[in-house]
């Protein structure tokens, strides 16, 4: 067991160090994009720009550049922003964090039930009519662009209707929950039902196959012969056995999320959460900013693997006596 | 049973998996189901209890379990029967129980389904049926899950799950096909064993004739849906009517008679979407008459029922001659 | 089945667009049109009309006039009419959808069947390949390729591509997107290398390249197939995500993306311009994953594949 754990630490750790490189490879080594004009203005002289690149170790060979950047961001913590000089990076981060976290929290409730609920009744009611129209509505869940549905769910709730029955929706920003929780709610709960419908579709989706799938299975038939109810059947076992696939996908998707793959939600909603500082990152080519918010993200990535692998051993016995 | 059908709508046609099976049986009697694959036996059983949820499938006749007819009863009301009154083996035991849950837990969980029991009750009859059925340390391997099992300890928990509730009827649709020799053995000798203890009556489907001879009072053999002859073992093996059960008994490889070719029944199983108007057997079999382009009917005297157009006098010439030629 | 109907009604439609269009909007699309005036029923109207309300200042675009060869979405801010900017713009995002899908199945397809046949080495090479792209959120990584290409271009070596080149936005969606395709085609390889066809294959001396190309493809081809519709979608959707952004496809071409971008300045004045696009959007897609599931169906309707989101 130890070796398993180091191993996949040490996979773990090559995997971050690759995303790593690999970004800062694509923002640092790409032609034509020049940190130092970026940091030091449009207009600016050769001369300035000669003091900036020395002010900010530019002229460094890449792999110095790097591991400068690598230093500043791990250890010595101190990493700032090329736009807006000073600003440290770090704490503009863990600022963001909660954001997202409440964000995705919100989302997670309303996709699982949702989602969840969806899969089970079409999957009951297969053949008949409610199946296909469960589906159609998760199929039309995730074709959905999710930062043009947020743009429309803020036309609706901004637009002619404001003045009247969605006076109370504010328009985008973040309130703590510490302020005030009735305001903390009102600036979430539209953002938290157009992140939550792309994955209400794909886990209803999901969990209607799964089920289906597995009701055709032998052990399912054993079951109906032991007297069992269909409905204890249905939870009991096909559930059950489905959940596998379900918790697998789960993990992953959070994961991301709270890397900061919220990114569109957050900024058509004005939410400043990870995903939003990320793309302000991107937008402004605020290279220290980027590569912080990518690490934030990877070491997510990373983390719900790995949460991923063990929990599937819990989950699936089969699975427990290999490795 | 009585007329059972069974048919199922396809895309290529309606297929008539069972086409009037009727038989009896008695309480503490071991009826074996006999029959190539494809012939029906299992899904006979299956549509008996409800089991076959296929959408295209259409039921009809008259099944009375102790009186009660169950053939058309909801799902609630098969519940109690299911499993309380008739248990169920099933032939791969690789695949017939949940792999999510322990051995143990899935036993209980059909005791607590038709007895008003504990969970602790229930988690310690689970451990004593798993002794019964000659499972090695019941009470820790009771914690252990499905996949932990071999092939043959997995059948002794689905046979000790099946008995749990003491049902009147045990149906095991093939359940040795799936494993070794040895094992196989073991398995009959064991269902045997439980048949005398729990009284329980069994119907046990098979494509083997061994298996008939080893364990089963009564034989209805079945050929494309259709039974073809039913009677008590012992007349059924040594003096059958039909042609396929002689077909079926000739198959079987025997140690001690020296045979140079192992033998085999002419042709191939008939197509469920082509059988015959008449006798479904006339395409394949040796001593067809013209009659035969007409269903023979299911009768006979003194329990030994056929279904063949042959007369006695044909068959003992039949047997005369076979017995010159040197085959039995 | 209504799905395909669906889904061809809307790609004739767009694809002849350069040949009604000119019925439709007697204007260039991709012109601006600030003073322009159309003429609806006996009056002339201007394309651009003063704001009467609020503080009287500025412009404002014309609104639907749902006439049909006149502006029948509005304009945008540019005075460009809408609908004919839908129309062609849809060229560009169905090319870009259908291209990008197409070089993503394929490149997957390769990589899953070398790594999946050969195992070892090469299987280790690419699978680190394809965990390194799948470990950046598929978001982050178009977003990052995107905005460093697309604005100023690809320059390596031999490869020149323009900035405002569709084939950037092209290729970087295809890529983003091959491990979704190749891990499961190289699992599905890796099962079937232990089918005994396969052995048999190869103890008869066929060579690897025949066994790839005349055992291995014909059967990976299926799950191949019944991925594409849904590659398709999922491409729109990641192309029109970038482009709302400003990062996809670049002025003067315009995409369904590039319109709602457009729209989005609009949205509370002339929220037709972002709703329409958005629209069209997801009608497509709903009919490319209705035939992507029919197409996995009817291939195997018991199917195990993990195809469909």
């Amino acid at each position: 067991m130890p070796r398993f754990i180091a191993k996949r630490l040490a996979s773990a750790i090559l995997v971050m160090f690759t995303i790593s490189v690999l970004v800062f490879l694509i923002f640092f080594a790409t032609p034509g994009v020049n940190p130092a004009s970026r940091i030091a203005g449009r207009s600016a002289t050769p001369a300035v720009l000669r003091q900036v690149s020395k002010e900010f170790g530019l002229n460094r060979p890449l792999p110095i550049r790097y591991a400068l950047m690598m230093y500043h961001l791990f250890i010595k913590q101190d990493l700032t922003s090329y736009v807006n000089i000073g600003d440290k990076i770090i704490p503009q981060i863990t600022a963001a964090a909660p954001i997202t976290l409440s964000l995705i929290s919100g989302a997670v409730v309303i996709w699982l039930l949702v989602g969840t609920s969806a899969g089970i009744i079409a999957a009951k009611n297969k053949g008949k009519f409610i199946d296909p129209l469960v589906m159609f509505f998760g199929i039309a869940a995730i074709s959905i662009p999710v930062y043009w549905l947020g743009e429309m769910v803020s036309l609706i709730t901004q637009g002619g209707l404001h003045s009247s029955i969605f006076a109370w929706v504010p328009n985008g920003g973040y309130v703590s929950i510490t302020q005030s929780p009735v305001e903390w709610f009102t600036h979430l709960i539209f953002p938290w039902f157009t992140l939550a419908s792309l994955y209400a579709g794909i886990y209803a989706r999901v969990l209607r196959g799964e089920l289906i799938n597995n009701m055709n299975e032998d052990y399912i038939r054993t079951a109906r012969a032991k007297g069992l109810s269909e409905r204890r059947i249905l939870y009991r076992h096909a559930l059950r056995c489905s959940m596998i696939t379900i918790v697998s996908l789960f993990g992953l998707d959070v994961g991301v999320l709270v890397g900061g793959a919220a990114l569109l939600t957050e900024v058509v909603f004005g939410l400043p959460g990870v995903g939003w500082l990320t793309y302000q990152g991107l937008t402004n080519l605020d290279l220290p900013l980027i590569m912080g918010c990518v690490m934030y993200g990877a070491f997510f990535v990373v983390l719900a693997s790995a949460a991923v692998d063990v929990l599937y051993a819990y989950i699936d016995p089969r699975i427990r006596v290999v490795n | 049973m009585r007329d059972l059908s069974v048919s199922f709508a396809t895309r290529r046609g309606v297929v008539q998996a069972v086409d009037g099976l009727s038989f009896d049986v008695q309480p503490k009697e071991v009826l074996g189901i006999v029959g190539e694959s494809g012939s029906g036996k299992s899904v006979a059983m299956y549509s008996m209890l409800g089991l076959v949820r296929d959408a295209n499938v259409r039921v009809s006749g008259s099944v009375l379990f102790e009186g009660r007819e169950i053939l058309g009863l909801t799902d609630t009301e098969m519940q109690s029967v299911r499993g309380g009154q008739v248990g169920m083996i099933f032939q791969d035991p690789m695949t017939a129980l949940t792999p999510v849950y322990t051995v143990g837990w899935q036993i209980a969980e059909q005791l607590r389904a038709h007895n008003e029991m504990t969970k602790k009750q229930a988690n310690e009859r689970a451990t004593e049926l798993l002794a019964e059925v000659g499972i090695p340390d019941p009470k820790s391997r009771a914690n252990h899950y499905p996949h932990e099992f071999s092939g043959g300890m997995r059948q002794r928990v689905v046979i000790a799950m099946a008995l749990s509730c003491n049902p009147k009827l045990l149906i095991a649709d093939e359940p040795t096909t799936a494993l070794d020799v040895t094992t196989q053995a073991q398995i009959l000798d064991l269902m045997g064993r439980l048949q005398a203890t729990y009284g329980s009556s069994i119907v046990i489907i098979t494509h083997d004739m061994g298996v008939i001879a080893e364990i089963a009072h009564r034989v209805v053999v079945m050929y494309a849906g259709r039974p073809a002859e039913i009677g008590p073992e012992l007349d059924v093996v040594r003096a059958a009517r039909h042609p396929y059960t002689w077909g079926l008994l000739g198959a079987v490889p025997r140690a001690d008679v020296k045979t140079r070719r192992l033998v085999t029944i002419p042709g191939n199983a008939v197509s469920p979407l082509a059988v015959p108007a008449g006798c479904a057997f006339a395409p394949r079999c040796e001593y067809r008459m013209d009659i035969c382009e007409q269903r023979p009917p299911l009768r006979g005297a003194n329990d030994h029922l056929d279904a063949c157009w042959l007369s006695d006098e044909q068959r003992l010439e039949i047997r005369s001659t076979a017995t010159v030629r040197g085959e039995s | 089945m209504t799905s395909l109907g669906v889904l061809v009604f809307m790609v004739v439609v767009v694809l002849l667009a350069p040949v009604y269009a000119h019925d439709i909007a007697h204007d260039n699309p991709f012109a601006s049109n600030l003073q322009g005036r159309i003429k609806i029923g006996n009056h002339y109207r201007s394309v651009m009309q003063s704001n009467t309300q609020g503080l009287g200042l500025g412009v404002t675009p014309i609104g639907p006039t749902w006439h049909f060869s006149k502006y029948f979405l509005g304009a945008d801010e540019l005075g460009r009419d809408v609908f004919a900017r839908i129309l062609y713009g849809g060229r560009v995002t169905l090319l870009i959808g259908f291209s990008s899908g197409l070089i993503c199945i394929s490149v997957a397809t390769v990589l899953g069947m070398l790594a999946g046949y050969f195992g070892r080495a090469t299987d280790w090479i690419i699978s680190r390949l394809l965990d390194i792209v799948w470990a950046f959120p598929i978001y982050l990584l178009a977003i990052s390729l995107s905005v460093i290409l697309v604005t100023s271009g690809l320059d390596l070596g031999i490869i020149h591509i323009g900035a405002g080149s569709l084939l950037l936005p092209i290729l970087i969606i295809a890529s983003v997107y091959v491990p979704y395709v190749a891990r499961p085609v190289r699992g599905i390889v890796f099962s079937l290398k232990e089918r005994e066809f396969i052995q048999a294959a190869i103890a008869s001396g066929a060579s690897d390249w025949h066994i790839l190309r005349k055992e291995i493809l014909p059967n990976v081809a299926p799950s191949v197939i019944v991925f594409f519709p849904l590659m398709v979608a999922l491409n729109i959707l990641t192309e029109s995500a970038l482009s709302i952004l400003g990062i996809g496809v670049q002025p003067p071409q315009a995409s369904w993306g590039t319109i709602i971008n457009d729209g989005l300045q609009l949205l509370y004045t002339r929220p037709w311009v972002a709703i329409a696009p958005g629209i069209c959007i997801v009608i497509v897609c709903v009919a490319l994953n209705i035939l992507g599931d029919g197409v996995r169906d009817a291939f195997d309707p018991r199917a195990k594949l993990r195809g469909s989101i």
